[in-house]
């Protein structure tokens, strides 16, 4: 049983990397989309709008097809299956990401935005001293709920030829069926290893944006 | 305050028109001079305030002097509320100006036409004008002395240094110098008013408005509040606008006191004569509901009704 886990460990590590860097790109996209909904620019409310419903609205399945197989034959382009994979996961999570982002803003009482211009803060100081340090402490819990689905969702991304842990699994298991219990079994300690250690991430990061709170 | 009920009675006219003094002067006196005199640190000129198809305020005018303390009473929705907001810029006006120490607040001069501001003319008229919530409207992220703290650096550009001794002498004015570490969710209501005060004090505004800053505190935490408030409002220098319900406050601490009702200007005057001679109707039938309102509860608050038994 043993024997299965250095090559589970090394598909892994793909795994691991696929998370770090989709979890950045959709950290990333969820302000900037999040924040584009809010927008005085009807224009700028229109392309997000756009953007976060299609990438909601569709499958992450179907999107990493896109970006892998079909978007390469349209624009001429070769994208390693890695990036193709950060970029749909990315692009998929940071859809769901702005909404938090754009609800937990709105939902910091109107009364703080009013203090702060009433102390003549700058629209930018509103939202970066008064706004955004309230507004996170919010977006935490579901920030963590998204982070462990986009890890679960890094399971598809062996579709596109990356060895990740469960392509590992799969070549074990094409190899000797009858381990196939060990396998699996293997494959959901890690992932529920890699998903404890991201909720304690989350835990950290709402403890320290609730100092002040009861 | 003698002195000034003085000079508010000369200028007294009937009813709604505003005791201004600047509008008693003839025509024929050049623009410069009215400059020279006391310029009135707020001027509202026919502001008019509609929500939808609500309208809040009529074509109110309004000069208030440096220095002057001003209370607004009325009912709820008569829009004493909405004549303060509109000089914080959080509600923009339908129609009329504001002039801030002598510039207009909601427009600016472009190719000598008055367009509408922009953020950076509000950003820079808004400075000379302060705020107190009825919510207290604290930053509960931060401690009491980066509460108070934030603007002077933010704003002001104040090094740090200079902001927290500055705010340490603020918050002792206020009686707090031993909560500074505190967060506000530890604090009572009538201590987070107190801070937030302090913090609208220390960035030193020609005016400051009030905004029923005790209408949300448990009865016994009125009084520490409202003693702040007077306690400023001896040192004289700065101009405040106190709308309240507390009528023995506004009689003791205001130079005037307007009556608005239905969005206009009912009738103003001195406390004397608002409180105890007050002409028009709604306001004896405004001032006889607020009594019997008070002799109902007498006593059970610390600024309780006692203009009832003057009578």
């Amino acid at each position: 049983m043993w024997h299965l886990l250095p090559p589970l460990l090394d598909g892994m590590k793909t795994t691991l990397l696929v998370t770090l860097y989709s979890i950045a790109v959709a950290l990333v996209l969820a302000f900037a989309a999040g924040f584009g909904r809010l927008s005085k620019s009807r224009t700028v409310r229109g392309v997000t709008l756009v953007y976060v419903e299609v990438f909601r609205g569709t499958s992450l399945l179907v999107q990493l097809f896109w970006m892998y197989f079909a978007l390469p034959l349209l624009l001429d382009v070769r994208i390693p299956a890695m990036s193709a994979a950060v970029l749909a996961l990315g692009l998929n999570y940071g859809a769901y990401g702005s909404e938090v982002v754009r609800s937990c803003v709105l939902a910091v009482p109107k009364g703080q935005t009013e203090a702060a211009i009433a102390l003549n803060l700058t629209p930018r100081q509103r939202m970066r001293r008064i706004i955004l340090p309230q507004a996170w402490r919010m977006m935490l819990p579901a920030f963590g709920n998204l982070q462990i689905e986009l890890l679960k969702g890094t399971s598809l991304v062996y579709l596109i030829t990356l060895s990740d842990v469960t392509f590992r699994g799969m070549v074990l298991r094409s190899s000797n069926m009858t381990e196939t219990p060990a396998i699996f079994g293997w494959i959901l300690i890690l992932f529920f290893i890699v998903a404890f250690a991201l909720t304690r991430l989350i835990r950290f990061f709402e403890r320290r944006a609730a100092v002040g709170r009861g | 305050m003698i002195g000034q009920t003085e000079t508010l009675r000369e200028t007294e006219q009937p009813d709604v028109a505003p005791p201004a003094p600047e509008r008693r002067r003839g025509p024929e006196e050049p623009e410069t001079n009215v400059k020279e005199e006391i310029r009135p640190i707020v001027r509202y000129r026919g502001i008019t305030k509609s929500f939808g198809s609500h309208q809040v305020l009529d074509r109110i005018d309004l000069d208030i002097r440096p220095g002057e303390k001003v209370a607004l009473i009325g009912p709820s929705g008569s829009g004493k509320t909405t004549l303060a907001r509109l000089l914080m810029t959080l509600e923009e006006p339908t129609s009329g100006t504001i002039e801030v120490d002598g510039e207009q607040l909601w427009h600016m001069e472009r190719k000598g036409r008055l367009v509408p501001a922009d953020e950076k003319h509000l950003h820079r008229v808004r400075g000379k004008i302060g705020m107190v919530f009825q919510h207290f409207n604290l930053f509960p992220h931060m401690n009491i002395l980066r509460n108070v703290t934030e603007a002077m650096v933010l704003v002001q550009r104040m090094p740090k240094e200079e902001a927290e001794a500055r705010a340490l002498a603020m918050l002792e004015r206020v009686g707090l110098q031993e909560r500074t570490k505190h967060y506000p969710a530890q604090l009572s209501g009538g201590q987070k008013q107190r801070v937030a005060i302090a913090r609208a004090l220390v960035m030193q505004p020609n005016i400051m408005l009030f905004d029923e800053v005790t209408s949300a505190l448990d009865p016994e935490l009125v009084g520490e509040v409202l003693d702040v408030i007077k306690n400023v409002a001896a040192e004289g220098e700065m101009a405040m606008m106190l709308i309240t319900h507390e009528m023995d406050f506004a009689r003791d601490i205001a130079d005037r006191v307007l009556f608005t009702d239905g969005g206009r200007i009912v009738e103003q005057g001195t406390p004397e004569q608002i409180f105890e001679n007050p002409r028009s109707e709604r306001l004896q039938s405004f001032l006889t509901r607020f009594r019997g309102r008070r002799a109902d509860d007498a006593g059970t608050s610390a600024g309780s009704m006692t203009a009832a038994g003057r009578e």
